[in-house]
């Protein structure tokens, strides 16, 4: 465990970083860790971020001081015991990846060199692992998307994005479960409502889930829309 | 019903009180005031609950019948509040009748207004705050501003207040030529170049027109990166300074997303978010480095004072 350290973010805030890289080995330290974290239940702690590799622990500088904390964070990792996986759940999403739901198709096929439809078979190709969700209630950052899909960010990033609009940042893909500002390269969108607060539960999946997108037409794109309008779609889950 | 009944709904005037916290693990972001400091007051003053929720007023404030009696206090921005026609200072308690009306103006002097109501006002709790999340439409009322015809009932409204000539403190004075906020550098700082880091700390930057309550987006030099600012998604901290690739700063403000992905040069420091939240577009900020230290020192001073306040009125009630 000599490779993680403990990283100062901000007046209020720890960062302990496991490694600079997405795998599902790192990710299940995370795990592992932010299990521990909740059991220990350290005075002070008021919530915590886990991450692809890293888990944010929030706490009250004035309740519990920043080296008290480093030393009961530390005696977590040095105790920290890490579970294999379990049985995996796959939520299969629709996706179109037709204009106009895919302005940034062209720069992702600019910067790949891959054609529309190879971009399409090899972002839909898999199942991706939620390796957390984070940036907005729902937001699923996945991981295994194919290297030769990576772009990056926009310079600028666009001030609306719809919701529903999938895209890729850098080596990650995801789906944007509300209109919010962002950064990422858009090149599809589902019909399926990620976040409805008519659900009892406003967000359907959860960090270790999978998801596999399906590539549609614009027409079966207004038949589900439709169907999530009226609160009758359901996403098809598979599990393994 | 005795509360308040909105007339004019003002620019943007939401219900907030310190946030929502607990569920940022699955994407839920705080929200709550952005100026904490003026929050905490205008509750001491009126002597309500440390968390009572209350309204926030952006730039242009809002318009508002009383349709039952209480007290209330405006803190924070000066927006040149007026009861029934008569204007009436800030940081005081005041009065108001059934049917009064109290109108506040564009704001001169700051650009957030806080105007509380003795009892705190009745809107249900969304996983465990009051706060209104824009972005996402939850909280406060329905989970957007407030607009014309909005009513909201008051919890209970306390009529006598005793001791009303110490519940007072001198208004904050926001008219600054430059703003000097404090930051702490993070621990991605190595993401950016020497000559970047000390273009921040050295040049001013200014707030542009489209910052809101999730960032303020900065104008000045750029700060240059080594090779790319793009990192592995993960958490956000409030304050967090995060630069994407043109340069820019944006600074991550109430509702900021819990997880970005550029990298962060640091953070401005919990005390300075208050005074922080009072500037606004067209302003200019200095950024100053301290140490985590002085910052958590800071942050006990801002704490000791607030207490002193409350103190001060309670020990005569």
């Amino acid at each position: 465990m000599e490779e993680i350290s403990i990283l100062t973010a901000g007046d209020s805030a720890v960062t302990i970083e496991f490694a600079d890289k997405i795998s599902p080995d790192i990710n299940r330290k995370v795990a592992a860790f932010a299990k521990a974290l909740v059991r220990e239940n350290i005075r002070g702690v008021l919530e915590y971020v886990p991450t692809f590799r890293s888990v944010t622990v929030f706490y009250d500088p004035l309740i519990v001081s920043y080296g008290k904390l480093c030393r009961s964070l530390q005696r977590i990792m040095e105790n920290l015991e890490v579970t294999s996986a379990e049985k995996k759940r796959i939520y299969t999403i629709p996706v179109c990846y037709e204009e106009p739901f895919a302005p940034d198709m062209h720069t992702v096929m600019a910067h790949t060199g891959l054609d529309r439809e190879s971009i399409i078979k090899l972002h839909s190709g898999r199942d991706y692992l939620i390796y957390m969700l984070g940036f907005l209630p729902g937001f699923p950052y996945l991981g295994g998307m194919d290297e030769r899909l990576e772009t990056p960010r926009l310079a600028s990033p666009r001030t609306k994005i719809e919701a529903g609009s999938v895209g890729i940042g850098g080596s990650q893909t995801g789906i944007y479960p509300l209109d919010s500002p962002g950064g990422w390269q858009l090149i599809g969108k589902t019909p399926v409502r990620i976040y409805d607060e008519r659900r009892k539960d406003p967000i359907f999946y959860r960090a270790g889930d999978y998801i596999r997108f399906v590539p549609i037409g614009e027409e079966k794109y207004r038949e589900i829309r439709k169907q999530c309008d009226t609160g009758t779609y359901r996403c098809e889950v598979t599990e393994s | 019903m005795d509360g308040i009944k909105i007339k004019n709904g003002g620019a943007l005037t939401t219900i907030q009180d310190k946030g929502r916290y607990g569920a940022q693990q699955t994407g839920f972001g705080p929200c709550g005031v952005m100026d904490e400091k003026s929050f905490h007051i205008a509750n001491a003053l009126l002597g309500n609950k440390e968390n009572e929720a209350m309204l926030e007023a952006t730039l242009l404030g809002p318009e508002v019948e009383f349709t039952g009696e209480n007290n209330f206090v405006i803190t924070g921005a000066d927006m040149g509040a007026m009861l029934d026609g008569v204007p009436i200072e800030g940081y005081r308690v005041w009065k108001a009748e059934k049917g009064s009306v109290l109108k506040l103006r564009f704001a001169k002097n700051g650009v957030r207004a806080y105007l509380a109501f003795a009892g705190g006002l009745d809107v249900p709790e969304v996983m465990g705050s009051k706060s209104t999340g824009l972005k996402i439409k939850m909280g406060g009322l329905n989970g957007r501003k407030l607009e014309a015809g909005d009513e909201i009932a008051f919890v209970r409204p306390a009529l006598k207040l005793s001791h009303l000539e110490r519940r007072r403190m001198t208004p904050f004075d926001y008219q600054k030529k430059e703003w000097n906020i404090r930051v702490v550098l993070g621990f991605q700082k190595d993401y950016f170049t020497g000559e970047g880091i000390n273009a921040f700390f050295t040049t001013p930057y200014t707030i542009l027109q489209d910052s809101d309550r999730m960032g303020y987006r900065l104008e000045g030099e750029p700060v240059t990166c080594r090779k790319t600012v793009d990192i592995i998604s993960d958490a956000t901290v409030p304050g967090a300074i995060q630069i994407p690739a043109n340069g820019k700063p944006i600074i991550l403000m109430a509702d900021r997303q819990t997880t970005g992905g550029y990298a962060k040069l640091g953070a401005v420091i919990s005390a300075d978010l208050p005074l922080l939240a009072q500037a606004g577009p067209g302003n200019k900020i200095r950024f100053e480095q301290v140490s985590v230290e002085e910052a958590q020192s800071a942050l006990r001073i801002e704490r000791k004072e607030l207490k002193k306040l409350e103190r001060r009125i309670n020990r005569w009630l």
